[in-house]
Protein backbone atom coordinates (compact mmCIF):
# COMPACT_ATOMS: atom_id res chain seq x y z
CA UNK A 1 0.00 0.00 0.00
CA UNK A 2 1.12 3.22 -0.85
CA UNK A 3 1.76 6.18 2.01
CA UNK A 4 -0.90 8.26 0.09
CA UNK A 5 -3.28 5.87 0.35
CA UNK A 6 -3.30 5.35 4.31
CA UNK A 7 -3.72 8.83 4.54
CA UNK A 8 -7.32 8.62 4.96
CA UNK A 9 -7.45 5.91 7.49
CA UNK A 10 -5.18 7.90 9.31
CA UNK A 11 -7.07 11.28 9.54
CA UNK A 12 -9.85 8.98 9.88
CA UNK A 13 -8.70 7.76 13.45
CA UNK A 14 -7.36 11.22 14.15
CA UNK A 15 -10.16 12.30 13.79
CA UNK A 16 -12.71 9.97 15.71
CA UNK A 17 -9.68 10.16 18.45
CA UNK A 18 -10.26 14.15 18.70
CA UNK A 19 -13.71 13.55 19.45
CA UNK A 20 -13.93 11.34 22.00
CA UNK A 21 -10.55 12.80 23.73
CA UNK A 22 -12.79 16.00 23.53
CA UNK A 23 -15.80 14.41 25.36
CA UNK A 24 -14.37 11.74 27.70
CA UNK A 25 -11.11 13.16 29.12
CA UNK A 26 -11.91 16.55 30.41
CA UNK A 27 -14.48 14.59 32.95
CA UNK A 28 -11.97 12.17 34.07
CA UNK A 29 -8.80 13.76 34.20
CA UNK A 30 -10.77 16.18 36.28
CA UNK A 31 -11.70 13.69 39.02
CA UNK A 32 -8.57 11.59 38.82
CA UNK A 33 -5.82 14.05 38.56
CA UNK A 34 -7.53 16.65 40.41
CA UNK A 35 -10.18 16.43 42.79
CA UNK A 36 -9.71 12.80 44.14
CA UNK A 37 -5.33 13.61 45.13
CA UNK A 38 -6.68 17.16 46.24
CA UNK A 39 -9.45 15.95 48.54
CA UNK A 40 -12.16 17.96 46.96
CA UNK A 41 -13.68 14.74 46.30
CA UNK A 42 -13.55 11.84 48.52
CA UNK A 43 -12.48 8.64 45.66
CA UNK A 44 -14.52 5.90 44.65
CA UNK A 45 -13.96 2.35 47.27
CA UNK A 46 -12.36 0.05 45.36
CA UNK A 47 -15.14 -2.64 44.99
CA UNK A 48 -17.28 -0.19 43.53
CA UNK A 49 -14.86 0.41 40.71
CA UNK A 50 -13.73 -3.22 40.18
CA UNK A 51 -16.99 -3.71 39.38
CA UNK A 52 -16.93 -1.26 36.64
CA UNK A 53 -13.61 -1.72 35.16
CA UNK A 54 -15.03 -5.63 35.64
CA UNK A 55 -17.70 -5.20 33.37
CA UNK A 56 -16.89 -5.96 29.78
CA UNK A 57 -18.58 -3.36 28.06
CA UNK A 58 -16.91 -0.95 29.77
CA UNK A 59 -13.68 -2.21 29.19
CA UNK A 60 -14.24 -2.68 25.24
CA UNK A 61 -15.28 0.88 25.55
CA UNK A 62 -11.70 1.98 27.56
CA UNK A 63 -10.37 0.01 24.67
CA UNK A 64 -11.39 1.78 21.77
CA UNK A 65 -11.00 5.20 23.43
CA UNK A 66 -7.29 4.03 23.67
CA UNK A 67 -6.91 3.33 20.64
CA UNK A 68 -8.59 5.88 18.87
CA UNK A 69 -6.84 8.54 21.06
CA UNK A 70 -3.25 7.64 20.70
CA UNK A 71 -3.61 7.29 16.86
CA UNK A 72 -5.37 11.08 17.30
CA UNK A 73 -1.96 12.18 19.21
CA UNK A 74 0.03 10.15 16.59
CA UNK A 75 -1.28 11.93 13.72
CA UNK A 76 -1.19 15.34 15.35
CA UNK A 77 1.78 15.03 17.04
CA UNK A 78 3.87 13.85 13.62
CA UNK A 79 2.45 17.22 11.72
CA UNK A 80 3.44 19.21 14.65
CA UNK A 81 6.89 17.88 14.27
CA UNK A 82 6.90 18.20 11.07
CA UNK A 83 5.74 21.51 10.92
CA UNK A 84 6.30 23.31 14.52
CA UNK A 85 10.25 22.17 14.64
CA UNK A 86 10.48 22.08 10.66
CA UNK A 87 11.66 18.38 11.04
CA UNK A 88 9.94 16.84 7.77
CA UNK A 89 13.49 15.51 6.57
CA UNK A 90 13.44 13.46 9.77
CA UNK A 91 9.89 11.83 8.53
CA UNK A 92 10.70 7.95 8.38
CA UNK A 93 11.95 8.36 12.17
CA UNK A 94 8.94 10.22 13.30
CA UNK A 95 6.48 8.31 11.21
CA UNK A 96 8.09 5.19 13.29
CA UNK A 97 7.78 7.25 16.81
CA UNK A 98 4.19 8.14 15.99
CA UNK A 99 2.63 5.82 14.47
CA UNK A 100 5.01 2.79 16.25
CA UNK A 101 3.82 4.32 19.31
CA UNK A 102 0.60 4.45 18.86
CA UNK A 103 0.61 0.53 17.99
CA UNK A 104 2.61 -0.33 20.90
CA UNK A 105 0.35 1.98 23.20
CA UNK A 106 -2.65 -0.13 21.67
CA UNK A 107 -1.48 -3.78 22.12
CA UNK A 108 -0.44 -2.84 25.82
CA UNK A 109 -4.44 -1.11 26.41
CA UNK A 110 -5.47 -4.57 24.79
CA UNK A 111 -3.58 -6.64 27.00
CA UNK A 112 -4.96 -5.05 29.76
CA UNK A 113 -8.28 -4.82 28.55
CA UNK A 114 -9.27 -7.82 27.03
CA UNK A 115 -6.99 -10.17 29.80
CA UNK A 116 -9.58 -11.47 32.01
CA UNK A 117 -8.69 -10.66 36.00
CA UNK B 1 23.11 15.62 -31.92
CA UNK B 2 26.14 15.45 -30.25
CA UNK B 3 24.68 13.74 -27.22
CA UNK B 4 25.77 16.62 -24.96
CA UNK B 5 23.28 18.57 -22.74
CA UNK B 6 23.52 22.12 -22.81
CA UNK B 7 24.01 23.93 -19.60
CA UNK B 8 23.24 27.50 -18.54
CA UNK B 9 26.10 29.14 -17.29
CA UNK B 10 24.65 29.77 -13.79
CA UNK B 11 23.15 27.19 -12.05
CA UNK B 12 19.19 27.32 -11.49
CA UNK B 13 18.30 28.20 -7.42
CA UNK B 14 15.46 26.93 -5.70
CA UNK B 15 13.14 30.52 -3.91
CA UNK B 16 13.54 28.79 -0.22
CA UNK B 17 12.77 31.50 2.19
CA UNK B 18 14.50 30.29 5.54
CA UNK B 19 12.47 29.97 8.44
CA UNK B 20 13.20 30.28 11.91
CA UNK B 21 12.28 27.38 14.10
CA UNK B 22 10.72 29.19 16.64
CA UNK B 23 8.80 30.74 14.27
CA UNK B 24 5.05 30.41 15.78
CA UNK B 25 6.53 32.69 18.89
CA UNK B 26 5.80 35.87 16.24
CA UNK B 27 2.22 36.05 16.25
CA UNK B 28 -0.70 35.13 18.99
CA UNK B 29 -2.58 33.02 16.14
CA UNK B 30 0.52 31.34 15.69
CA UNK B 31 1.04 30.64 19.08
CA UNK B 32 -2.05 29.21 19.78
CA UNK B 33 -2.01 26.72 17.14
CA UNK B 34 1.06 25.33 18.03
CA UNK B 35 -0.61 24.76 21.70
CA UNK B 36 -3.67 23.52 20.42
CA UNK B 37 -1.47 21.01 18.11
CA UNK B 38 0.41 19.85 21.40
CA UNK B 39 -2.75 19.11 23.19
CA UNK B 40 -2.55 16.04 21.77
CA UNK B 41 0.94 15.09 23.68
CA UNK B 42 -1.83 15.46 26.84
CA UNK B 43 -4.11 13.10 25.25
CA UNK B 44 -1.58 10.70 25.46
CA UNK B 45 -0.37 11.30 28.50
CA UNK B 46 -4.21 10.89 30.17
CA UNK B 47 -4.28 7.32 28.09
CA UNK B 48 -1.01 6.32 30.17
CA UNK B 49 -2.61 7.55 33.22
CA UNK B 50 -5.58 5.66 32.34
CA UNK B 51 -3.84 2.66 31.43
CA UNK B 52 -1.85 2.58 35.26
CA UNK B 53 -5.15 3.17 36.81
CA UNK B 54 -6.81 -0.03 35.37
CA UNK B 55 -3.74 -1.91 36.11
CA UNK B 56 -3.73 -0.70 39.44
CA UNK B 57 -7.36 -1.84 40.11
CA UNK B 58 -6.54 -5.03 37.98
CA UNK B 59 -3.95 -5.96 40.66
CA UNK B 60 -5.96 -5.44 43.92
CA UNK B 61 -7.34 -2.91 46.82
CA UNK B 62 -3.51 -2.17 47.89
CA UNK B 63 -2.64 -1.39 44.42
CA UNK B 64 -5.36 0.51 44.06
CA UNK B 65 -4.31 2.81 47.52
CA UNK B 66 -1.10 3.18 45.48
CA UNK B 67 -2.22 4.69 42.42
CA UNK B 68 -4.64 7.27 44.68
CA UNK B 69 -1.33 8.10 46.82
CA UNK B 70 1.18 8.19 43.38
CA UNK B 71 -1.29 10.76 42.05
CA UNK B 72 -1.40 12.97 45.15
CA UNK B 73 2.23 13.41 44.45
CA UNK B 74 2.61 17.39 43.77
CA UNK B 75 4.61 16.42 40.57
CA UNK B 76 1.79 13.96 39.69
CA UNK B 77 -1.27 17.31 40.46
CA UNK B 78 0.87 19.81 38.50
CA UNK B 79 1.56 17.51 35.97
CA UNK B 80 -2.09 16.87 35.68
CA UNK B 81 -3.06 20.37 35.97
CA UNK B 82 -1.33 21.22 32.72
CA UNK B 83 -2.99 18.33 30.95
CA UNK B 84 -6.63 19.36 31.75
CA UNK B 85 -5.64 22.78 30.75
CA UNK B 86 -4.66 21.76 27.61
CA UNK B 87 -7.29 19.10 27.09
CA UNK B 88 -10.03 21.94 27.91
CA UNK B 89 -8.39 23.57 24.95
CA UNK B 90 -8.49 20.83 22.66
CA UNK B 91 -12.13 20.08 23.63
CA UNK B 92 -13.12 23.64 23.22
CA UNK B 93 -11.34 24.04 20.35
CA UNK B 94 -12.45 20.79 18.53
CA UNK B 95 -16.08 21.00 19.62
CA UNK B 96 -16.93 24.02 19.22
CA UNK B 97 -14.58 25.71 16.72
CA UNK B 98 -13.54 22.95 14.00
CA UNK B 99 -16.16 19.91 14.00
CA UNK B 100 -19.12 22.58 13.51
CA UNK B 101 -17.29 23.90 10.33
CA UNK B 102 -15.29 20.69 9.21
CA UNK B 103 -18.95 18.38 9.57
CA UNK B 104 -21.42 18.86 6.68
CA UNK B 105 -24.67 17.57 8.11
CA UNK B 106 -27.65 17.77 6.38
CA UNK B 107 -31.28 17.40 7.59
CA UNK B 108 -33.95 17.50 4.13
CA UNK B 109 -31.11 18.74 2.04
CA UNK B 110 -30.31 21.57 3.97
CA UNK B 111 -27.15 22.05 5.60
CA UNK B 112 -26.65 22.28 9.23
CA UNK B 113 -25.85 26.03 10.28
CA UNK B 114 -22.21 25.49 12.25
CA UNK B 115 -24.00 27.18 15.53
CA UNK B 116 -26.45 24.16 15.49
CA UNK B 117 -23.54 21.36 15.43
CA UNK B 118 -22.05 23.59 18.30
CA UNK B 119 -24.55 23.37 20.28
CA UNK B 120 -25.26 19.44 20.05
CA UNK B 121 -21.77 19.01 20.81
CA UNK B 122 -22.07 20.78 24.05
CA UNK B 123 -25.13 18.54 24.69
CA UNK B 124 -23.10 15.30 24.21
CA UNK B 125 -20.38 16.87 26.19
CA UNK B 126 -22.47 17.44 29.37
CA UNK B 127 -24.28 13.80 28.56
CA UNK B 128 -20.82 12.22 28.44
CA UNK B 129 -19.37 14.20 31.55
CA UNK B 130 -22.40 13.58 33.39
CA UNK B 131 -22.36 9.55 32.52
CA UNK B 132 -18.75 9.48 33.66
CA UNK B 133 -19.41 10.63 36.99
CA UNK B 134 -22.47 8.40 37.19
CA UNK B 135 -19.91 5.30 36.60
CA UNK B 136 -17.26 6.57 38.62
CA UNK B 137 -18.66 8.11 41.71
CA UNK B 138 -22.03 5.42 41.49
Amino acid sequence: MSKRSTEPLLWLLFSAGGVVAALLIPALLFLFGLAFPLGWVSPPHYAHLAAVLGHPVSRLGLLVFCVLALFHWAHRFRYALYDGLRLKHLEGAINLLCYGGALAGSAVAGYLLLTPW
Amino acid sequence: MTGKAQYTQFHPRWYRPRVPVLWWLRRRSYLLFVLRELSSVFVAWFVVFLLLLVYAVAQGPQDYQRFLDWSAAPGIILLNAVALSFVVIHSVTWLFMLSPHAMAVRLRGRRLPAAAIGAGNLVAWVLVSAIVLFLVLG
